[in-house]
């Protein structure tokens, strides 16, 4: 089949509202007899879920936590964009789309970007409606701050708890219309398979995670705002329960995946601490506003830190390489995620790792202390003060802006980031990849929809700091709502679907017999022992940095992992309870699959952009040296792939990318 | 360090529990209580036996799902933080280690240490939004000036998690710190005036139906709050509550 | 407005009306007795007062004893209410990491006050209805003097009773330990202008009881 993306005719300025002026509408009285599907309920399903039951249709949501306000969207800490230009800085809808297709590295779809940040200014209108609280200044009026790869200050914030603060509005929006019997709320349920009549999404397969019961539910059109698989790595800043069951279900009935080898690692993390670690936590990066990032310049040093023979502190400025700031003096520390991520591998690489594992660097805000202590001892009218004074004050500053973060680190860690710099390092935290999904946001099979960071999304191939909340909340509340009546227009005479058909027999058989063969198998390691194997492979193999050989090699380990699972794998308990243990081994069965298919998507693209980088593509020599090199000839083009049973054999569709609002340049920071 | 643990098990909402006694050694101090709760497990699969089942997703202390009585308290014995960030440095060598389910009759238990705590979805529905529909159309976010103060306050009652320590934690199982969060919130902002009688009434009717007890102000549910969420909270839904009812 | 005493927070409003009338009342009462530390004739004169005004007797006497009744068998059902709340206790639970005991025992505390009541309506209040009320003698007098001082250091000398009513009032100062500044939260006052009531509170806790054990003491001694 080949790939349309329905990107409308017209100036890219015209393209959305032309759009809207000419799609099918459902007149009220008919979407009362439409029932559609959201499965996951994060920013994207919960406003999407919300928005699509305020005009009329019957919602069925789904989410596999207890409460739909539980979703991992809870956890983004830093902001989310728009382009309001309340700072009068120089942001406009065209800057934000600029700046977020060059952070994207120029592999994103112009128009679904553009339509982005022309609606990014609604979300923060909706968002306050709502009574989400965000941060204001001492006028009333509301308060912005700046974010890495960008040069204004486009971010809303509230405190570090933005994306709770989001999904707590589109969950209260979701709650009016439970309240209303709008949305039929399906927590602790986990979305099985998708069922496909006729060739068009008619419905769901899902399990009741208290009961074990199978269940169908059948729909119009069904959504899914399922998150992203960065847990394919095993360690992440996801939730522990964050899979990629259900957009991988879809893309074995039809859907395809595209561009699954973008993901993003995050510099600002903290680093592992041992073998039982479970999962990895964030630090925002709004940090990097006011925190210096260093390694010592000399070995000596790393050693005696490593063996506690000296302290961070003890190291005199010289002693010190500030390599953001070395090597990208533009940006310094507040180049874009991907790049400042490369550049903390780097230095560890060389061994300038500072704790025992070798892995991490130092986020350090003694100067901020300094340079806030100043400011304030100024504003207080202090003659003279003492450093002493000068860091009191420039601490309470820097707690008054991170202090719940200072206390997460010091909590995990034990030691106090106000006297020693913090220890972070990179981590994976986010996937620009996902189901591939035309401008209505429909995948290839039809009446399916995928929105947030489940779908291959606005990203390209690299997200900028707070745009994942701004997309999530754009495709939920502003872009869906009305792709979706498009579609469903011709569905009006439709009636309610029938879930006794064959399709979902045969679909729910599957999904049984699958759980029975877990419960039943004989094996003798437990599903984590394959989901550490899996990350290992993909980290050592397709983490931040990858080549060639490596990537053919992870193809073919990853497969014997996935063969030797289907072997050994034990999943005690039985089907019909709550079985902790038999959602993992579903949800890795799948990673095991998607892991391969990345690999070979990452092995394919033989050039580096964003957060793929590919060691035989870098700059060799001149002002570059060192950088990624993009190859737009041979890869400007959305890589999608289609099912053909095992990952390896997955046909490539590519959907060219035509850049004709944005020049086409190197991405530089320097 | 080795520990002793005793856990609640009970093989779901219908069965009895009991107290189970297990083992586990070597574990680091810079574990954190769920990845030793993750080392017991392996254990249990590796020798044939059901894990513990226990409610966790974001370990890092924002989705409120991790919900354990920990040596007879709430996430344990650390404060402003949830049991995913409890770490073992908190406990030593040859400890003994109760571990029971938040207990509450609002709470049934579902399995071993996982409640059933959609009471608070309910409580939610009854009132907890503002009635805006997605239009795009509302008015500029900047036209309403809301004062830093009140903005303030009300981020820090709507960083509430709805975990349900403090019903865990109350002598008397009142869902009031939890409520009253939700209630000022919206109390507190502009946009949430126009509703704020029928939003109090109805969740406080909707708490009072689920079963929860009576605030008797011992202030425990503040303590052990991983979010630190004042009383002031409930003095303010009290005053919103009595206001709304006398008003008629 | 019907059907508030259903709500939870309705329940805590009225517990706390009745609470604040109970601490005004107890503040009087204590101002009176004091006076018997300082002058008999004045004492005498007040009690007679009281005792025989028509808005004491017949109005505020009666809401008092509404008062006392209501505060105590709100207290019981609320206490039932909560227990129900919890239908299985936990195996371990250490209230003293985030609690103070006397919010966790105000029911015992109360129970405690409630026995210190009967014992106190057995010594006075019901000699004294019916001195008034049975026989009839509104004079207020005993062998040509006014009998209240008399009345009182009587009781006093027995140093069981005197025994009883300190451990009784180490009990009501427990009790207000708590209820003063919870009384103020549940009718919604709780913030900044209210911090220095919670310091004002602990005063009145310890002051007032010490202070009827003072009364006590001083009239078991002296006479």
């Amino acid at each position: 089949m080949a790939l349309d993306s329905k990107v409308p005719k017209g100036s890219i300025k015209d393209k959305w509202t032309d759009y809207k002026n000419n799609i099918n509408l459902v007149n009220p009285a008919n979407k009362r007899h439409i029932d559609v599907i959201v499965v996951g309920t994060g920013l994207a399903g919960g406003s999407a879920a919300a928005t699509l039951a305020e005009l009329g249709y019957n919602v069925k949501a789904f989410a596999y936590q207890d409460s739909p306000r539980r979703a991992h969207s809870i956890a983004a800490q830093g902001g989310i964009n728009a382009a309001k230009n309340y700072q009068g800085d120089g942001d406009s809808t065209y800057r934000l789309f600029y700046d977020t297709v060059k952070g994207g590295d120029y592999r994103s779809r112009e128009a679904n970007v553009y339509r982005l940040a022309e609606v990014s200014a609604n979300i923060i209108d909706q968002c306050v409606a709502q009574g989400v609280p965000f941060a204001r200044d001492y006028g009333g009026l509301l308060d912005n701050r700046s974010f890495g790869g960008v040069l204004v200050s486009r971010t809303f914030y509230a405190k570090g708890q933005t994306g709770q603060q989001l999904l707590l509005g589109a969950y209260s929006a979701m709650n009016r219309q439970i309240a209303r019997g709008k949305i039929e709320m399906f927590n602790r349920h986990e979305m099985l398979d998708v069922v496909v009549v006729d060739g068009k999404a008619r419905g769901i397969i899902a399990r009741n995670l208290i009961t074990g019961e199978i269940e169908r539910h059948s729909a119009h059109a069904v959504v899914v705002g399922s998150g992203g698989y960065g847990n394919v790595y095993f360690l992440s800043t996801n939730a522990m329960g964050s899979n990629a069951t259900a957009a991988w279900k879809i893309h074995k009935k039809g859907a395809y995946f595209a561009n699954p080898c973008y993901t993003q690692i995050h510099p600002t993390c903290i680093p592992r601490s041992g073998d039982y670690q479970s999962k990895l936590t964030l630090m925002s990066e709004s940090l990097r506003n006011d925190g210096r990032i260093w390694v010592p310049k000399n070995m000596e040093d790393v050693m005696a830190i490593r063996e506690g023979r000296k302290k961070p502190t003890d190291l005199s400025e010289d002693e010190r390489d500030y390599y953001l700031e070395r090597r990208y003096p533009a940006f310094g520390n507040l180049v874009p995620r991907d790049v400042a991520s490369r550049a903390a591998k780097e230095r560890c690489d060389a061994g300038y790792g500072v704790n025992a594992t070798g892995e991490a660097v130092y986020l350090d805000f003694a100067s901020a202390f300094e340079r806030y202590g100043k400011e304030q001892a100024k504003i207080h009218n202090i003659q003279n003060p003492s450093p002493a004074k000068i860091k009191e004050l420039g601490q309470a500053i820097v707690e008054a802006k991170y202090g719940n973060l200072f206390q997460m680190y010091e909590k995990i860690v034990d030691q106090n980031p106000y006297e020693t710099p913090m220890m972070i390092y990179p981590a994976v935290h986010y996937t620009m990849g996902g189901v591939w999904v035309d401008y209505n946001l429909m995948t290839t099979i039809p009446g399916c929809y995928c929105i947030g960071e489940a779908n291959f999304s606005d990203h390209g191939a690299n997200r900028l700091g707070a745009s994942a909340l701004m997309q999530g909340l754009a495709d939920g509340y502003f872009v869906l709502p009305y792709t979706i009546g498009d579609y469903l227009s011709s569905d009006i005479r439709t009636g309610a679907i029938s879930t006794d058909s064959k399709e979902f027999e045969e679909a729910e058989k599957e999904v049984t017999e699958r759980i029975n063969f877990f419960v039943n198998n004989k094996g003798t390691k437990s599903v984590d022992y394959f989901h550490k194997k899996l990350g290992k492979v993909m980290w050592d193999k397709a983490g931040m940095s990858r080549n060639a050989k490596g990537l053919t090699e992870a193809m073919a380990e990853i497969k014997a992992i996935r063969e030797e699972f289907w072997k050994e794998v034990s999943v005690p308990g039985t089907a019909d309870e709550m079985n902790p243990e038999l959602e993992k081994a579903g949800r890795v069965a799948d990673f095991l699959e998607l892991g391969e298919l990345f690999a070979k998507d990452a092995l394919m693209r033989a050039e580096s952009c964003g957060g793929h980088f590919r060691e035989e593509s870098a700059e060799l020599d001149g002002p570059q040296k060192g950088e990624a090199k993009r190859n737009d000839k041979d890869f400007a083009f959305v890589a999608a792939w289609e099912y053909k049973g095992e990952p390896a054999d997955a046909v490539l569709h590519k959907e060219e990318l035509e850049f004709k609002d944005i020049e086409l340049k190197q991405r530089s920071y320097k | 360090m080795n520990l002793t643990l005793k856990i609640w098990r009970q093989k779901d909402s219908k069965a009895k529990g009991q107290m189970v006694d297990y083992k586990v050694t070597d574990i680091s101090e810079h574990m954190s209580f769920l990845e030793m709760m993750d080392v017991l497990n392996e254990q249990l699969v590796n020798s044939g036996e059901e894990p513990v089942a226990f409610d966790h997703d974001c370990r890092e202390g924002i989705c409120g799902m991790c919900s354990m009585h920990i040596n007879g308290e709430a996430h344990g014995p650390d404060r402003g933080i949830t049991t995913c960030q409890l770490h073992m440095r908190m406990f030593k060598d040859g400890d003994t280690i109760t571990i029971e389910p938040w207990r509450a009759t609002a709470f049934p238990v579902i399995k071993d240490l996982v409640v059933d705590r959609t009471a608070f979805e309910r409580i939610q529905q009854a009132g907890g939004y503002i009635s805006v529909n997605t239009s795009g159309n509302t008015q500029d976010a900047n036209s309403i000036p809301i004062s830093k103060h009140a903005a303030d306050e009300a981020m820090d009652a709507a960083t509430c998690i709805g975990c349900g320590a403090c019903v865990a934690s109350c002598k008397n199982s009142s869902a009031m710190l939890f409520v009253g969060a939700k209630v000022s919130q919206y109390a507190l902002l502009p946009q949430g005036q126009v509703e704020a009688a029928d939003r109090v009434r109805n969740m406080v009717e909707q708490m009072d139906k689920e079963g929860f007890g009576n605030c008797t102000n011992t202030g425990a549910c503040e303590v052990e709050c991983p979010k630190g969420i004042s009383l002031e909270n409930i003095a303010r839904m009290n005053r919103e509550y009595l206001a709304a009812t006398f008003k008629g | 407005m019907s059907g508030i005493l259903n709500s939870t927070i309705g329940r805590k409003f009225a517990m706390a009306l009745s609470a604040f009338f109970l601490m005004i009342f107890l503040l009087q009462h204590f101002a009176i007795n004091l006076l018997s530390v300082f002058s008999a004739d004045t004492f005498n004169d007040v009690s007679h007062f009281m005792g025989t005004f028509w808005v004491i007797q017949y109005v505020m006497q009666p809401v008092l004893i509404f008062g006392v009744i209501f505060h105590f068998i709100m207290g019981f059902v609320l206490e039932i209410k909560n227990n129900k709340a919890r239908n299985i206790s936990y195996a371990k639970n250490n209230g003293s990491a985030n609690s103070t005991w006397m919010s966790r025992n105000m029911i015992w505390s109360g129970a405690a006050i409630l026995a210190f009541i009967v014992l106190h309506f057995i010594d006075f209040w019901i000699p004294e209805i019916n001195t008034k009320y049975i026989v009839g003698d509104m004079s207020g007098l005993h062998n040509g003097e006014y009998r209240y001082f008399h009345e009182l250091v009587e009781k006093f000398q027995n140093p069981l009773r005197v025994a009883a009513y300190v451990i009784a009032f180490v009990f009501l100062a427990l009790h207000l330990l708590h209820g003063f500044s919870s009384a103020f939260q549940s009718v919604g006052a709780n913030n900044k202008y209210t911090k220095g009531l919670k310091g004002f509170g602990k005063a009145y806790a310890i002051i007032i009881p010490l202070g009827f054990i003072f009364i006590a003491l001083f009239h078991h001694f002296n006479h």
